[in-house]
């Protein structure tokens, strides 16, 4: 069985890779190079697949999930410039590809119990673009 | 695995008729979809892709050009446009919204070449009919 919970975050960001280019980072990010950033209200989805627990019938408890959520990324990343003030975004570029693949390295150690695992991280990054990160 | 999905818009009519069926079971089966002078609805279309972000880049597509080829493929030929009379293979076949799902994803697979052969591949679409139906193909 899957459940989903659901955070929002907001934040700026900007798509530069040191391995390009200022050409070639205007060509490959356009405006989403500029260096001064630009924000998003980010939506972050994060499914669990488990077995309800016999007793409480709840595959984990929301409470302690919201908890985890909001230690492991809204805390540290909301009304934050990414680049800037939350590592690994210093050297790796906030694509929401990278953000997805990161919000799984936080979360997947403390979403590991007997009877359930995390199935997959899911970002959008506006209401028409949403990335997905699954191991 | 990562998989990234693109969200897009298109307006479009159509009709629900079988021309396998007669008048009296087309107009049972499909009710008021059936009316003879068409009806429309604000599509939406979901592309799904899936393979592995570019080490440098980070991105597992560049929007620019996904958006370009999906605008070329499907929404320039689709939005306003009445879907039987003017979208192939409609002509014929029924345009349920599994069947536009079915037509959609064979037009993107058909036309991806430049862009589904870098281990990116096509996942799947889906598309809202109205905001409380949806198909995944």
């Amino acid at each position: 069985m899957k459940i989903t919970r659901r955070a929002e975050f907001s934040a700026s960001h900007y798509c530069s890779s040191p391995a390009l280019s200022a050409e070639q980072n205007a060509a490959v990010y356009g405006n989403g190079a500029n260096p001064h950033g630009h924000g998003h209200n980010y939506v972050l989805e994060v499914t669990l697949d488990g077995t309800p627990d016999p007793v409480t019938g709840m595959v984990m408890d929301l409470k302690v999930l919201k908890e985890i959520l909001n230690d492991e990324v809204v805390h540290p990343m909301d009304h934050r410039f990414l680049n800037r003030e939350v590592p690994p975004f210093d050297h790796i570029v906030p694509t929401p590809e990278n953000i997805a693949r990161e919000i799984w390295r936080r979360l997947s150690g403390k979403l590991n119990m007997p009877n359930a695992r995390l199935h997959s991280v899911r970002i959008y990054e506006t209401e028409d673009l949403w990335v997905e990160y699954a191991e | 695995m990562t998989r990234l999905g693109r969200r897009y818009r298109f307006s479009a009519a159509h009709r629900l008729h079988s021309r396998q069926l007669s008048a009296e079971e087309n107009r049972t089966l499909y009710g008021k979809c059936n009316n003879p002078f068409g009806h429309g609805h604000n599509y939406v279309l979901e592309v799904i892709l899936r393979g592995e972000p570019d080490a440098k880049t980070g991105l597992l597509a560049s929007l620019e050009p996904l958006d370009l080829f999906v605008h070329e493929t499907v929404l320039a030929k689709m939005d306003h446009r009445y879907l039987n009379e003017e979208v192939e293979p409609f002509d014929t076949v029924p345009p349920t919204t599994e069947n536009l799902a079915i037509e959609i994803r064979s037009r993107l697979e058909q036309n991806g070449g430049g862009f589904f052969n870098n281990g990116v591949y096509l996942d799947g679409v889906r598309i809202w009919e109205t905001r409380r139906n949806m198909v995944e193909y």
